[in-house]
């Protein structure tokens, strides 16, 4: 669906393609279809469906991918705020918000 | 010796079926209700799922019953292995951004679980959404073992062993689609129920004020109005905005929630419910807007393509219009309790 298209200009996706090495894991683990192959090399195609997951990155052998990843997630924002800490999602935890 | 001691392993490992049953019907019945979510796992560990060999596949999976309950359904007729994390009893996609399913903890089931010596082959294979959380190439530097992603949804697993381990783009993509969407609005509307009743509560006693006292009657005939427009704005946030998401114009969740409370409301002028826009229900619309706006906003956690980036600009941006519009509205709220408009 393509609609599934969240704010202009605002992922933090920054990928290196001369550190590329084709192994193509950023296309295989991506859920939204941001990266492409092309001639043998990833290519971002789509970088405002990136949702910051950091799979691409954590999979990356080159490190040929910078993200800043975190959980999209109002709720997890509004705690994080509150325990001063990076925003985290209250699954699991004692508190009942997030993402089931 | 090898043959004896693999069978007292196999005989130590606990065997599952693929089939549900009444309990795991219910179950699901009621953590989609918001129920003891946080509290429905299974132990974490290997499971044996028909009768399974050393050449069988080995499925990684969440202690969250549901994500594990989903697998072992959309496994019927293999035999296989399930390894199943510690996340907590979290989901594997949450688990995933929160690496309670992630490299260190598969590695410890691995090594825990004695993998090695249980199977012949070096492949396992990890639901796609875990990979926010697991390293495919740290795995195999540790154990040996090869981490092949999977399709995102379980049901297409059985599709994928017969590619040959290969996904198109349609077992690689996440949806959000209708049915997606209404199965969470249960949650949505239980996670806000108290706080609604609470802000319902404030309001009501409020309707009893007049310029001339505390009125039992006006807090009856106001105070069920208050209610009404209240309970419209909560049901647009958590209902109607998750609804029907993707028709509702603008990218960002407020503003999609903003919408449907509008359009709520132009309901209740075009019904004649609300007889003329004077300042008590512009009050409430105010008030409506923020509430509505606020829960929409909370649904991004449960979506499957907000962005931390996004969710921050989106709050920076209405967080504070949200407070002034609590603020204005609540303000008429009161002034029309002593001035006719």
């Amino acid at each position: 669906m393509d609609n599934q298209v969240y704010l202009k200009n605002v992922a933090t996706l920054q990928f290196n393609v001369s550190k590329c090495t084709g192994c193509g894991m950023c296309v295989e683990v991506c859920p939204h279809g941001v990266f492409k192959m092309i001639d043998k090399k990833a290519s971002v195609t789509n970088c405002d469906k990136c949702m910051e997951c950091g799979a691409c990155k954590l999979n990356c052998q080159a490190n040929a991918i910078m993200v800043k990843t975190g959980v999209g997630c109002a709720a997890a924002i509004i705690n994080g705020f509150i325990n001063k800490s990076e925003p985290t999602c209250g699954c699991g935890g004692p508190k009942d918000v997030c993402c089931n | 010796m090898s043959s004896m001691s693999s069978n007292l392993t196999l005989s130590r490992i606990p065997e599952v079926s693929a089939d549900w049953q009444l309990k795991d019907y219910l179950g699901t019945i009621r953590v989609r209700s918001s129920i003891g979510r946080n509290s429905y796992l299974v132990k974490p560990g290997l499971y044996q799922l028909g009768s399974p060999d050393s050449s069988s596949e080995v499925f990684v999976s969440a202690n969250y019953k549901l994500s594990f309950d989903i697998l072992r359904k959309n496994l019927a007729g293999i035999n296989a292995w399930i390894l199943v994390l510690d996340t907590k009893g979290v989901n594997v996609w949450c688990a995933a951004g929160k690496d309670t399913f992630g490299t260190d903890e598969l590695i410890r089931q691995i090594n825990l679980t004695d993998l090695k010596n249980l199977i012949t082959h070096r492949r396992l294979i990890v639901p796609q959404l875990g990979a926010p959380g697991v390293s495919a190439h740290l795995v195999k530097l540790s154990t040996g073992f090869n981490v092949r992603f999977g399709p995102v949804r379980a049901s297409d697993i059985k599709e994928y062993l017969a590619n040959s381990y290969k996904k198109d783009d349609k077992l690689r993509s996440v949806n959000f689609n209708l049915k997606d969407r209404l199965l969470l609005i249960p949650v949505e509307i239980m996670n806000s129920l108290k706080q609604f009743l609470l802000i319902s509560l404030f309001f009501i006693a409020l309707s009893g004020i007049t310029s001339s006292g505390y009125s039992f009657q006006t807090l009856l005939k106001q105070g069920s109005e208050a209610f009404i427009y209240l309970l419209a704005a909560y049901i647009s946030g958590a209902a109607l905005t998750p609804a029907f998401l993707p028709w509702l114009p603008f990218r960002s969740f407020a503003g999609k929630g903003m919408v449907a409370t509008t359009i709520v409301f132009i309901g209740f002028l075009v019904s004649g419910f609300t007889e003329q826009f004077l300042l008590l229900p512009l009050g409430y619309y105010l008030i409506s807007l923020a509430i509505s706006s606020f829960l929409a906003m909370n649904f991004t956690g449960a979506s499957t393509y907000t962005s931390l980036s996004g969710v921050k600009k989106e709050m920076n941006f209405f967080v504070p219009i949200q407070i002034a519009l609590t603020t204005i509205g609540l303000i008429l709220v009161i002034v029309s309790k002593f001035i006719y408009f």
